[in-house]
C-alpha cells in the first residue's frame, strides 16, 4: 500500500526516486592500482594518479567493470557493449584532479528493474534507469585544528556505482524496502559489501508530492547522501511533510539539494539550483570508450549466483517454508546459506523456526551477528536433530541452547555433560510408574474418579527420573494404566 | 675536438663508437655551449653536474662493451616532461619547486637507451603559445637574426621554443619537444631544424604535463631527418599506462631513410594558400615539390575542403580539455600557493584561496585559454561548440582518410610566416594564425614533420610541412630524407655556439 499524507486540503502522493552511490568491492581503484582497503592510516592508499600530480593518466580497472556489468545482470537489466567515461568538473580540496570521472552520456548499465517486499506481504516492481560507474573522492577533516583543515585521499579514486531509479517509488516504507532489496542483491552478487556504516552504500534521495489522482510530478528535492536505511525513511516522512506544508500554505517547493540532519530528524537546504554546478561534462580524453563482447557480458550472465528472489521462491518450494519466514531468511545471503546449512537432512520448518527465533533472539541480545555468531549451522543441527529424535525436550532444548550459546560447545556435549538426554525407554518409565502406583493407592483411586489429578503422577515420575523422562510417554502409560 | 655540440646525433653516435671522443667530452661541449648561450634563455633549469655524471656513465658502459642507440648522446628535454628529481615547471609559476618523483614514460625510453640529459628546455606555459613568450620564466630568443633588422630578437616559436633554439643554437644534440597544434613543427620551422609530430598515440603521454590530452603528441627535435628517426626510435612505443597510446611495433626509422620518393605520390592541398601569405613562401612550397617531383615522385593537387574550420575547431577543443587538464593546479597538495591577502593569516575561504592562487599562479594566456575551455563546456554552449567542433574534427580527419587513398603524403609550408620579432608580437587571433597549416594534422592525429627547406629574403629560416598516413611515420621520414636531400640546407643561425 503506497503511503499517503493527509493534509488540510486532501490527500497527498509520495514521489520518490533514488540514487543510490554503492562502492564496487575490487581490491583496487577504478582508474588506479591503489588498494580499496577501508581503514588504513590517511592518505595510505594513494597513487600519484589519485593525488593528480602532473601527467598522470587513468587506466581502467577491469574487475571494476565486470563488477558492474553483474551487477547490472542481478537486476536483469540491459547491458550497454559501449559505454563512454566522461569528466565531472567541479573545485574542492578533496577532488585532486578537479574533476571525477564519471558516465552521463553512455552508462554502462541501461534499464533494469527490482522487486521490493513490503511489510504487509505485498511486491512491487520498480524501475531501474541506469548504473554508472564513477570515481569517489576523498575526505576532508575539519575538526582537528582550529584553523586548518586536512585531505585525506584513501577513497579518492575507488569505484562507485550509481544505481538511478525511476521515480516510482511512493513512500518511505516502499524507498526503505527498495534500499534494503538492492543491498541484498548486491551482497549476493558481491559487488558491494553493503556496509552502510562505512558509506559503502549512501542514497541520494529525490522526493516531490502531489494531490492523490494527479499525475503530473511536482518539483523535487534531493536530499544527498543518506547513510541508512532508517534515515531514509525519516528523511522521506520529514521532506514530503514539509512539502505538503508548503503547498498547502500557498507556497511553492523549490528545487534544491538537501542535507538529512539525524540528530534532528529534518532536511535542510544546503544549495538552491541557482547555485547548482555547471559541471561542463565532456568525454574524458585519456580514456577511449568502453567497448564490450556480448560474450564477456554472457560469461559473467552464466555465472551469477542464485539472487534472493530465486532462493526465496526455492525455499517456499523446498522447505516447505512460508513466504514471510523464506524473506526473512533470504534477506542476507549468509543467513540463507546457514539455514540450508542447519536444514539440510533435517526437519526444515523447525531449523527456521531455531534459526529466526532462538538464534537471532540471542544474537540480538548479545549484539552480535550471525558471522560472529558462537552456535555453528552443524552445531544447531545437532540440537535440531536431538529435538527430532526424542532425545531431548523442546524444553529442555531452550536451556541447552542457552548453554550452547554460552560456551560455544556442541548440543550433544552439553546434553551428556549435564545428562539431560531423556528417558524415551518405555520399560524404564513404566517401572517407575509402576512403582509409584504401588505406593499410593489412595491417589490412584481418586485419579480415576479425576483425571485431572493425573499430573500428580506426572509430577512423581519425572521427580523420580530427575526429570529426563520423555513427557509424552510418561503421558501415554499413565494414560494406559489409569484411564 | 672543439664544437663537438655541432655534431647530429648520427655523427656524435659513430664518433663516440669509434672512440674519437668521449661522452664526457661531448657533453662538455654541449654544457659549455649552453654557458656561452645562456643569453638565449632556452632552459628553465639546466643540470650539466646530472649530465656530466651521466655521460662518465656512459663511457663506462662504453668501456664495459656495452652500447645502446642513444648511449652517451647529451640532449634537452621540454620541460612539459616529468623527470624524477629535477624541477618540472610547465614554464608556469604555478607549478614553480614541483620536483616529480616519477619519470615520464619517453624520457624513460630515452634513458634506457643511453641519452644524456642536460637539463630542462624553456616553453610557452603549459605550452599554450606559438612564440615562447607566456613562459613565466621569460621568453626564449630564436637564434637567427634578419639581415634587415640583426639588432631585433626574434621569437624561437612555440611552445616548443626551448627546445627549438637549443637545438639551433648547438647547445644540444636533440630535444624532445611535444606538439598539441604545432608545437613542434612551427618552432622547428622559426629556427630552422627539424621536428617531427608523431601520430597520436605512437609515444606515450604518460609523465607529460597535459595540455590537450587528445591532441598531445611528444616527438623529437633536431638538426637533420635521420636524427629525428634515431630519437623516435627511442621515444615511440607502447605504454600501458597510457590507455590512449597503440600496441604496434616500433620499427627502424632509419631504415628505409634512403629509399627515395621515386613511384611515390605527394599532394599539395589547394586549401593551404591562404589571404597575405608571402611569396617567398610560396615559392618554396613549389620548389619543394619540384625537388621531390625531380627525384621520381608524382605531384598532384588535392583538396582538403575543411581545412579552414581545423583553426576555430582546435580553439574550441584545446582549450576545453585545458580548462579541465588545468583543474588540478589549486595549490593544495604541490607547487604554488598564494599567500593570503594583506598579511592576513589565512584566506577567507577555499574558493578565495582557489582563485587567488590560480589568479596569481597562471599567466595572461592560460587563463585566456581556461576561460574559453570553460566557457565552450557550460551548459547551452556545450552543443554549439564542443559537439559542434568534435563533428568538425572528424570531418578533418576524413579529409585526410580520403586524400591519403590519393596520395601517400602531402606537402605543405610549415608556417605562414618566418619567425617575427619579440616585440612585434600578433596579438590574440593573429597569434592563433601561426597554427594554420599545423593544427589541421593534430586534429586528425596523423603524423607531421616540419624541416629547413631555405632562407627567406631576409636572411630566416623557412620551413616545409610533410604529413602522412597514421603511424607511417617510416614512409614520411622517408619523404624528408629526399627533400632534406634536395634542400640542401646548410645555413646557421648567428647566435650559434
Amino acid at each position: 500500500m503506497a503511503q499517503t499524507i493527509k493534509g488540510q486540503t486532501g490527500e497527498w502522493e509520495i514521489v520518490i526516486g533514488m540514487e543510490v552511490h554503492a562502492q564496487v568491492l575490487s581490491e583496487s581503484k577504478l582508474f588506479s592500482g591503489a588498494s580499496t582497503t577501508f581503514g588504513k592510516a590517511p592518505n595510505h592508499n594513494v597513487a600519484l594518479v589519485d593525488a593528480a600530480l602532473p601527467g598522470m593518466l587513468p587506466v581502467l580497472n577491469e574487475e571494476c567493470v565486470r563488477q558492474a556489468v553483474r551487477s547490472g545482470l542481478g537486476i536483469k537489466a540491459e547491458i550497454n557493449l559501449y559505454s563512454v567515461f566522461d569528466r565531472k568538473n567541479y573545485f574542492y580540496a578533496d577532488l585532486p584532479q578537479g574533476y571525477q570521472i564519471s558516465q552521463l552520456y553512455h552508462p554502462i548499465v541501461g534499464e533494469g528493474e527490482l522487486t521490493i517486499d513490503l511489510e504487509d506481504g505485498e511486491s512491487r516492481t520498480i524501475g531501474i534507469e541506469r548504473i554508472h560507474l564513477e570515481q569517489d573522492a576523498g575526505k576532508s577533516i575539519h575538526d582537528q585544528d582550529p584553523h586548518r583543515s586536512f585531505i585525506d585521499l584513501n577513497r579518492t579514486g575507488v569505484a562507485l556505482m550509481e544505481i538511478v531509479s525511476k521515480p516510482d517509488l511512493r513512500g518511505g516504507d516502499e524507498a526503505s524496502a527498495y534500499m534494503t532489496k538492492l543491498r541484498s542483491i548486491l551482497r549476493y552478487l558481491g559487488t558491494c559489501d553493503g556496509n552502510m556504516e562505512q558509506g559503502s552504500m549512501r542514497a541520494d534521495v529525490n522526493v516531490s508530492v502531489r494531490p492523490v489522482g494527479s499525475t503530473e510530478l511536482g518539483t523535487r528535492t534531493e536530499t544527498k547522501n543518506v547513510n541508512s536505511v532508517r534515515f531514509i525513511r525519516q528523511a522521506i516522512e520529514f521532506e514530503a511533510r514539509r512539502q505538503v506544508e508548503l503547498l498547502e500554505g500557498g507556497g511553492a517547493v523549490v528545487q534544491e539539494t538537501r542535507l538529512y540532519d539525524p540528530s534532528k530528524g529534518e532536511t535542510r537546504s544546503m544549495r538552491s539550483k541557482e547555485e547548482a554546478h555547471d559541471y561542463r561534462y565532456f568525454p574524458d580524453p585519456d580514456l577511449l570508450p568502453l567497448q564490450l563482447e556480448q560474450g564477456f557480458v554472457d560469461a559473467l550472465a552464466s555465472d551469477l549466483p542464485e539472487l534472493p528472489d530465486e532462493k526465496r521462491a526455492r525455499f517456499q518450494a523446498e522447505y516447505g517454508l512460508s513466504a514471510y519466514d523464506a524473506g526473512v531468511l533470504v534477506a542476507e545471503k549468509e543467513t540463507g546459506d546457514f539455514f540450508e546449512a542447519v536444514a539440510k537432512g533435517r526437519d526444515a520448518k523447525l531449523a527456521a523456526n531455531w534459526v529466526m527465533g532462538e538464534l537471532f533472539g540471542a544474537l540480538n541480545k548479545a549484539s552480535t551477528d550471525l558471522a560472529d555468531s558462537p552456535i555453528s549451522a552443524d552445531s544447531l543441527g545437532g540440537l535440531i536433530e536431538a529435538i527430532s529424535e526424542g532425545t531431548i525436550s523442546g524444553r529442555t532444548a531452550k536451556d541447552v541452547f542457552a548453554s550452547m550459546f554460552e560456551t560455544g560447545k556442541s548440543a550433544v556435549a552439553i546434553i551428556d555433560e549435564q545428562g539431560l538426554k531423556q528417558i524415551s525407554d518405555e520399560g524404564a518409565i513404566e517401572s517407575a510408574l509402576d512403582e509409584i502406583i504401588a505406593a499410593n493407592p489412595a491417589q490412584v483411586e481418586k485419579a480415576k474418579e479425576n483425571p485431572k489429578l493425573k499430573g500428580w503422577f506426572v509430577g512423581q515420575v519425572m521427580k523420580a527420573t530427575g526429570g529426563q523422562a520423555n513427557p509424552a510417554v510418561v503421558n501415554k502409560l499413565i494414560n494406559q494404566k489409569l484411564g | 675536438m672543439t664544437e663537438l655540440n655541432r655534431l647530429t646525433i648520427a655523427a656524435a653516435s659513430a664518433g663516440l663508437a669509434k672512440g674519437e671522443f668521449s661522452a664526457r667530452e661531448l657533453t662538455q661541449s654541449c654544457v659549455d655551449a649552453m654557458d656561452e648561450r645562456s643569453d638565449l634563455g632556452a632552459f628553465i633549469t639546466p643540470t650539466p653536474d646530472l649530465a656530466l655524471e651521466a655521460a662518465d656513465q656512459a663511457d663506462a658502459k662504453r668501456k664495459g662493451g656495452e652500447d645502446a642507440p642513444l648511449l652517451g648522446i647529451p640532449l634537452g628535454i621540454k620541460d612539459l616532461f616529468c623527470t624524477e628529481g629535477v624541477q618540472t615547471t610547465a614554464a608556469s609559476k604555478i607549478l614553480q619547486g614541483f620536483v616529480p618523483t616519477y619519470e615520464s614514460s619517453v624520457t624513460t625510453n630515452l634513458l634506457r637507451d643511453g641519452a644524456v640529459f642536460l637539463g630542462k628546455l624553456n616553453l610557452d606555459e603549459f605550452a599554450m603559445g606559438s612564440s615562447n613568450t607566456t613562459s613565466y620564466y621569460g621568453n626564449v630568443v630564436n637564434p637567427w637574426q634578419s639581415a634587415s633588422k640583426p639588432d631585433m630578437q626574434l621569437v624561437p616559436g612555440g611552445s616548443s621554443g626551448g627546445s627549438a633554439s637549443a637545438v639551433a643554437a648547438r647547445l644540444c644534440l636533440g630535444a624532445t619537444g611535444t606538439d598539441t597544434g604545432g608545437s613542434i613543427r612551427q618552432p622547428a620551422a622559426f629556427c630552422g631544424i627539424t621536428g617531427l609530430k608523431p601520430t597520436y598515440g605512437r609515444c606515450s603521454r604518460w609523465g607529460i604535463v597535459a595540455f590537450a590530452s587528445s591532441l598531445d603528441q611528444a616527438g623529437p627535435m633536431a638538426r637533420s631527418v635521420e636524427d629525428c628517426a634515431i630519437l623516435l626510435g627511442s621515444m615511440a612505443g607502447f605504454d600501458a599506462k597510457d590507455t590512449t597510446s597503440v600496441d604496434t611495433p616500433v620499427p627502424d626509422y632509419t631504415a628505409e631513410l634512403g629509399a627515395g620518393v621515386k613511384g611515390l605520390k605527394i599532394g599539395l592541398p589547394r586549401e593551404y594558400r591562404v589571404d597575405r601569405m608571402p611569396a617567398e613562401i610560396e615559392q618554396l612550397w613549389q620548389q619543394s615539390a619540384q625537388w621531390l617531383r625531380d627525384q621520381g615522385a608524382e605531384v598532384v593537387e588535392i583538396s582538403l575542403p575543411h581545412t579552414h574550420s581545423a583553426l576555430p575547431a582546435y580553439y574550441i577543443v584545446a582549450p576545453a580539455e585545458a580548462s579541465s587538464n588545468l583543474a588540478r593546479y589549486d595549490g593544495v597538495r604541490y607547487g604554488f600557493r598564494a599567500d593570503a591577502p594583506d598579511g592576513l593569516p589565512e584566506f577567507s575561504s577555499l574558493e578565495d584561496m582557489y582563485a587567488t592562487t590560480r589568479g596569481e599562479g597562471f599567466g595572461a594566456e592560460v587563463q585566456r585559454r581556461i576561460m574559453i575551455g570553460a566557457y565552450v563546456l557550460s551548459a547551452g554552449y556545450y552543443d554549439a561548440y564542443y559537439n559542434k567542433a568534435r563533428r568538425v574534427r572528424s570531418l578533418i580527419a576524413r579529409d585526410f582518410t580520403e586524400a591519403f587513398e590519393q596520395v601517400d603524403a602531402i606537402l605543405t609550408p610549415t608556417t605562414p610566416s618566418a619567425a617575427f620579432g619579440i616585440t612585434e608580437e600578433p596579438s590574440g587571433v593573429e597569434m592563433y594564425m601561426n597554427d594554420v597549416f599545423t593544427v589541421p594534422a593534430s586534429m586528425a592525429g596523423i603524423p607531421g614533420i616540419s624541416l629547413p627547406a631555405g632562407l627567406s629574403s631576409d636572411g630566416l629560416p623557412l620551413g616545409v610541412q610533410l604529413l602522412g598516413r597514421p603511424f607511417d611515420e617510416e614512409g614520411l621520414l622517408r619523404v624528408a630524407q629526399a627533400l632534406e636531400d634536395a634542400a640542401g640546407f646548410t645555413a646557421t643561425p648567428q647566435l650559434m655556439a
